[in-house]
């Protein structure tokens, strides 16, 4: 009878931690949306349709959320752009054409590419690639947002880089040599066969990849300039939503309305990545039942 | 919704409740743990980024004369200690500017009596890359300089080129100082850069030939050889002055400000020892050391 108990009580006990992760999520969506509720009362959410980001200011505040989303948008493309071609072409390199030595030596080297904090990369980006790509492209500054986006860019390709690569090693090696049977190349079977195939994998990996753009803070904070103005270009600088909120938590008055502002920067972000998630989901269930 | 669905929320309520219960004890535990700090053998310090420094110095100088007591220091920015100290989380609130007037009638409110020490100066040296030929300024061509897009190098006798403005980011209080005293309370330009950290302004300057950017005294003096500190005049009648401990002491440097610890009223026991200990001989070698300037 007491053995009974005590399996339920730790059955339940391991229930708790398990579903801990789904009250801190509904947690969290309440307290953002409390304090982002409060500027919604006062002054307003018109303000926040703004072009204008000016937190503090001995003459007139503005919460013009505009720059900042456009500044994140930017980023988060081109970081994109430079993600997919890098890490998608690596994988299947790794995958399919690499002899098992260079296998050995490329795969580890990647995977510490993961691992650097992103701290250290930022640095490297403010001494290294801020300076080249303003020699390399003839600007006056280096501070842009493309420093941002290559930054990221090497940030998500690992993440990319190995989820694309299991995928692609777990297509069936009938399906390869049906292909090759058929008096495909190896290239045909590789791009008409295997990548297909393994493509909702890859899908999923470059949605990871982008969620981990999209979230990233420091780096981005470092060589992106943080100027608040809205543009297209790779060569202006932009201020992320991230870099915002990280950059102005700290001192802000609380209960002010800069400091609600920012919590509605912070549900901005967070259904952005709720909304890729859904994407990313729908996506993947669309390829799996085809 | 079906019974099985049903019965996992339940589940997911009951082991939901069960949890906050349990942190909420284990919370409880460490408050009571917290209150230790008012008898006095430890004092906390919040407050400005730029006051860390050499906040933590003192602390180090002070412990290795008074091993029973602990002095823990903490950044966050002026604003942060300042809120500390009127929830009465901080026994010392070390802050770069003066207390807002809004800040102080929520103190009152809440009876607490913020009381204002000057502990040492600090002084904003403006720099720009060591090639650039621009070697002074005056606190009107500065205030264009980050206020105005149109203005270029060659306006303040230097190449025909756009200046690149680098400033903190806005939760700095040398931001804010810098809005104050040399911008006249204008709003920086929207295409000026906001740097997260000193170093990264310094580093940027070093190798940007058209950037211009602010920061303290202490790290100015230390980057000399990566950067060209600017000689301000307060106006076009005043002669150029660099910025050094005498010059800031004296009042003749245009850019500087006192930096500060609020306490909630008179300093006493512990506390008044540590004050005491800052405005002493080898307190205020310490802030020499750290690279402010002394006030005593």
């Amino acid at each position: 009878m007491k053995a009974i108990w005590k399996e339920k009580a730790i059955k339940l006990m391991l229930f708790a931690t398990a579903s801990t992760s789904i009250l801190i999520v509904i947690g969290i969506f309440v307290f953002v949306g409390k304090e982002a509720g409060h500027f919604a009362v006062e002054p307003g959410l018109k303000e926040l349709l703004g072009s204008r980001w000016i937190p503090v200011s001995f003459q007139k505040e503005s919460f013009g959320l505009l720059p900042l989303i456009t500044g994140s948008l930017l980023v988060t493309a081109l970081a994109t752009a430079l993600t997919i071609p890098f890490g998608v072409g690596a994988a299947v390199y790794i995958a399919e054409l690499a002899r098992p030595t260079e296998r050995e030596i490329l795969k580890p080297f990647i995977e510490i590419l993961a691992g650097i904090p992103s701290v250290v990369i930022g640095f490297f980006g403010l001494v290294v690639l801020v300076p080249l790509i303003k020699s390399v492209f003839n600007l006056s500054t280096g501070l842009t947002a493309l420093a941002g986006a290559v930054l990221l860019a090497l940030m998500a390709i690992p993440t990319v880089v190995s989820i694309s690569e299991d995928a692609i090693r777990s297509v069936p090696a009938s399906y390869k040599a049906a292909s090759l049977a058929l008096g495909a190349s190896k290239m045909q079977t590789i791009w008409k066969v295997t990548v297909p195939a393994a493509l909702p994998g890859i899908v999923a990996a470059v949605m990871l990849g982008i969620g981990r753009v999209i979230g990233e803070t420091m780096a981005v904070m470092m060589v992106t300039g943080n100027a608040a103005v809205i543009t297209a270009s790779p060569f202006d600088s932009v201020r992320t939503m991230t870099a915002t909120i990280a950059a102005e938590m700290g001192e802000v008055a609380f209960g002010s309305i800069h400091y609600r502002a920012l919590f509605c920067v912070g549900i901005v972000l967070l259904l952005a990545t709720f909304g890729l998630n859904i994407i990313a989901q729908k996506f993947l269930k669309k390829y799996r039942m085809g | 919704m079906n019974e099985k669905a049903k019965k996992i929320v339940k589940k997911i309520f009951i082991s939901a409740a069960t949890l906050g219960i349990a942190l909420m004890l284990i919370s409880g535990c460490s408050r009571r743990e917290g209150s230790a700090g008012s008898d006095q053998s430890l004092i906390t310090i919040k407050g400005s980024d730029t006051m860390v420094h050499l906040a933590s110095s003192w602390a180090e100088t002070f412990m290795k004369q008074n091993p029973d007591i602990e002095v823990s220091v903490t950044g966050g920015g002026s604003g942060t200690g300042i809120a500390a100290l009127l929830n009465g989380t901080t026994d010392i609130c070390a802050a770069s500017r003066k207390i807002k007037n809004k800040e102080l009638q929520l103190a009152l409110q809440k009876n607490i009596h913020p009381n204002e020490i000057t502990v040492a100066k600090d002084g904003i040296a403006v720099v720009v890359n060591p090639d650039n030929p621009v070697g002074e300024l005056t606190l009107e061509q500065l205030s264009r300089i980050f206020t105005d897009k149109s203005f270029r190098w060659n306006d303040v006798g230097g190449p025909d080129e756009p200046i690149i403005v680098l400033s903190r980011e806005s939760s700095s209080g040398t931001y804010v100082f810098f809005q104050e005293m040399v911008l006249k309370k204008q709003d920086f330009m929207q295409d000026a850069k906001l740097m997260p950290a000193t170093s990264a302004i310094i580093q940027s300057v070093s190798t940007d030939k058209l950037a211009i950017g602010y920061v303290g005294l202490g790290y100015a003096l230390a980057a000399k050889d990566k950067v060209k500190i600017i000689a301000v005049k307060a106006d076009d009648n005043s002669p150029a002055v660099m910025p050094s401990d005498q010059t800031v002491k004296s009042g003749q440097y245009p850019i500087a400000r006192p930096l500060f610890m609020y306490l909630n009223g008179e300093a006493e026991g512990t506390v008044k020892k540590f004050i005491d200990f800052c405005l002493s001989t080898a307190g205020q070698a310490v802030v020499t050391e750290t690279g402010y300037v002394a006030v005593r």
